[in-house]
């Protein structure tokens, strides 16, 4: 056994330099007075390739288009088993990433490790360290939730205030007008997976290729023989990479990252943050206003790079002991203590949302909230029915049937009833099937279609299902008859706008089923709904905004 | 243990423990089946009110296929038959051979498939040709006229 092995080895080895190669990589001379501290070039490389491997297979459901690129990461978390994980590890291991680069260049910096012959190395370095930016900046934007969106807005407004280039990067990142869609998202998602990670590879082995061929920087004055990289360090690198992967592993498994709605450029009550590696940028902002602004955000950071970029022609002096490097020591001491109070500063500055019982109270009121009930029930019917099968809502891939929200010709609401019931009869051989609906039903979805515009459409795709379903609930039990909702309905009981400022979830669904439990004098009678109507009517109800 | 061994050990322990904790997951989510989507098993294909005895029709009817995170409304068919008063029965539209669409031939009173030649009973069995076995058929539920099919199933092979 052991000699099939050795042979399987000898002959491999004969063929390809492997054995030799991996030998001469391992057995590599370090300085006797390395140790833990420089382990963090090791983790930040496998941080790499655990994002390699955790992106290649989100990649794998992964639909990169705005809207499906949305769906297809619900799809991943909520659908496939492990996605969740797979989804966290490419996370937060793109923060601890952020973490253990930034750790890799403070050490490098307060022992003054890039000095001659290795400026080089620290260029290169600073560039990976860029990149390592890149790729939360590009990847924030693709779930296309209502927080990558915002996020990325904001971020390419900054980009477009830059002197001279700006209106150039603009037009590189797909968005002439500052706003955000297809081109830009597909300009993201190439640089995000085509483009980053080649280069990144590249300048990784460029990167290593140097150390190895400068050597560890040893501490100054070192006399002791040096020593082997295998495998007392090679122990401490591997022990400092399962630190970092646990970590990211326990981070992926306890804290849900966050998905929020489908992007919404509407939502004008969104506030947007950047990634907590960006916000002391974000928050450098605001120290400059007007015409001063691009010097907050595009100026300052830049000369800060430039600076960073040529420490090592700045720092020319010979190698010094730890103890004598107080310069660059406070210097770190003062960005780090920088750093820490505008990152703080932006996460206490951060207004709160405060919701009561309504999870829509703060926010901005949608398009759908606004509908009467029954042209939101409309849209229950219209998905129930599958109209979007054959019938685009402004605009998509052409189907069967003409597009309901752009539609050249618009027929009146009594037309549209007939057909419904029997469309060969209005428009013979059309391919049309009969809608199943009773007249009330009908109704409803002919309420929900007049109100589509090539404006509205999109806003009101949006429609939560909930609201559709709570919307029909509240239909087909005529609360309409004693209860106003959006102006709708007579004024016998309370209106229900607003409900949610008022009554708890609790106190409304006690309500609706024993209505004398709260009030013995009223003349509501109780409904007896099933557990997902009920829930639905009050997601319905909650959603309606104050008057 | 000397100190070179427990490098060593610890060294090949970690990377087998980092090496599981990525390939099990990664196995499990690119091989588990997705949870299933709440998609209603019985869909309306029509009414049987106009249906003949022992005349089959083809229904047309639309059905949702769950495609990863898609849910696409797809265009399906059925040969429905009235075997007698108050018993429907309904065929899967492709031929149990190759899976062509085969038709109902009313001069013969038989199924035809026009790859092979198969030939079917009013009931589905195989009359003629190289068809391994009957015609597969859906589940069949009449409610109030409206006939409603559920799920395909095979059927046996022919002895």
């Amino acid at each position: 056994m052991r000699t099939l092995q050795r042979r399987l080895i000898d002959w491999i080895e004969h063929r390809t330099g492997l054995e030799t190669a991996v030998k001469n990589f391992l057995f590599e001379e370090i300085p006797a007075s390395s140790g833990w501290r420089q382990v963090f070039g090791s983790v930040a490389l496998f941080l790499f390739l655990l994002q390699a491997f955790s992106g290649l297979l989100l990649a794998f459901n992964y639909a990169p288009t705005p809207g499906e690129a949305y769906n297809s990461v619900k799809y991943i978390v909520a659908e496939l088993t492990g996605g969740r994980l797979i989804r966290g590890l490419h996370h937060w291991g793109a923060s601890m990433m952020i973490v253990v680069v930034v750790l890799h260049m403070i050490q490098v910096f307060i022992y003054g490790a890039y000095k001659k012959p290795r400026e080089a190395t620290w260029m290169v370095g600073v560039t990976l360290l860029l990149l390592t930016l890149a790729y939360g900046l590009t990847g924030y934007l693709l779930p296309w939730d209502n927080r990558a969106y915002w996020g990325t807005v904001v971020a390419t407004q900054i980009a477009s205030k830059a002197p001279l280039v700006g209106p150039y990067l603009m037009r590189l990142l797909g968005s002439d007008d500052g706003s955000i869609g297809v081109v830009t998202f597909a300009r993201f998602f190439a640089l995000h997976v085509l483009l980053l990670p080649p280069v990144t590879t590249l300048l990784i082995a460029f990167h290593v290729y140097l150390v190895r061929k400068h050597g560890v920087a040893p501490a100054p004055g070192e006399t002791r023989p040096s020593k082997k990289f295998f495998p007392e360090q090679v122990f401490k690198d591997t022990l400092a990479i399962f630190a970092a992967f646990a970590a990211v592993f326990v981070m992926a498994v306890t804290v849900k990252v966050p998905l929020e709605r489908l992007a919404d450029p509407t939502d004008t009550n969104y506030i947007p943050r950047p990634d907590w590696y960006f916000l002391f940028l974000f928050e450098t902002l605001k120290f400059f206003e007007g015409s001063l602004e691009v010097f907050g955000s595009v100026i300052l950071p830049g000369l800060a790079l430039v600076a960073l970029f040529l420490v090592p022609f700045m720092d020319r002096g010979i190698a010094k002991t730890l103890r004598q490097r107080t310069v660059a020591i406070s210097l770190v001491a003062l960005a780090a203590i920088g750093w820490t109070g505008l990152t703080v500063t932006a996460i206490v500055t951060t207004p709160k949302s405060t919701a009561p019982a309504g999870d829509f109270a703060a926010a901005a009121v949608q398009e759908w909230q606004q509908l009467s009930p029954g042209e939101l029930a409309g849209i229950f019917y219209f998905r129930q029915e599958h109209c979007s099968s054959c019938h685009n809502l402004g605009g998509g891939v052409s189907k069967a049937g003409p597009d309901l929200a752009n539609s050249p010709t618009r027929r009146p609401p009594s037309w549209l009833m007939e057909f419904f019931k029997n469309p060969p009869r209005l428009i013979p051989g059309t391919p049309m099937p009969p809608v199943r609906l009773n007249d009330i039903q009908l109704t409803a979805l002919v309420a929900f279609l007049m109100k589509l515009t090539p404006e509205s459409a999109p806003a009101l795709e949006n429609t939560p299902t909930e609201a559709g379903r709570g919307a029909m609930v509240f239909q087909e039990n005529e609360c309409g008859n004693c209860h106003l909702a959006n102006g709708s309905g007579t004024k016998v009981g309370p209106t229900l706008n607003g409900i949610s400022l008022r009554r708890s979830r609790e106190w409304i669904e006690e309500q609706v089923r024993n209505p004398k439990a709260h009030l013995p004098e009223t003349m509501m009678s109780p409904y007896n709904l099933d557990p997902r109507d009920m829930e639905h009517l009050i997601f319905y109800l909650l959603s309606l905004p104050e008057e | 243990m000397n100190r070179r061994t427990f490098y060593l050990t610890c060294i090949h322990g970690i990377w087998v423990l980092i090496g599981l904790a990525l390939a099990v997951p990664a196995a499990i989510y690119l091989l588990w089946p997705p949870r299933p989507k709440k998609v209603s098993n019985w869909i309306e294909a029509g009414s049987v009110t106009q249906l003949q005895v022992k005349t089959p029709e083809e229904f047309v009817f639309r059905r949702n296929r769950v495609d990863g995170w898609k849910v696409t409304s797809e265009k399906t068919t059925a040969w429905v038959v009235k075997t007698a008063e108050n018993h429907v029965i309904a065929f899967s539209p492709q031929c149990p051979h190759l899976g062509c669409a085969y038709h109902w031939n009313s001069k013969n009173q038989e199924f035809l498939c026009p790859c092979h030649a198969s030939t079917f009973s009013l009931e589905g069995a195989v009359l003629t040709g190289p068809a391994p076995r009957a015609l597969d058929r859906f589940d069949v539920r009449v409610e109030a006229d409206r006939l409603l099919l559920g799920a395909i199933h095979k059927s046996e092979e022919a002895s």
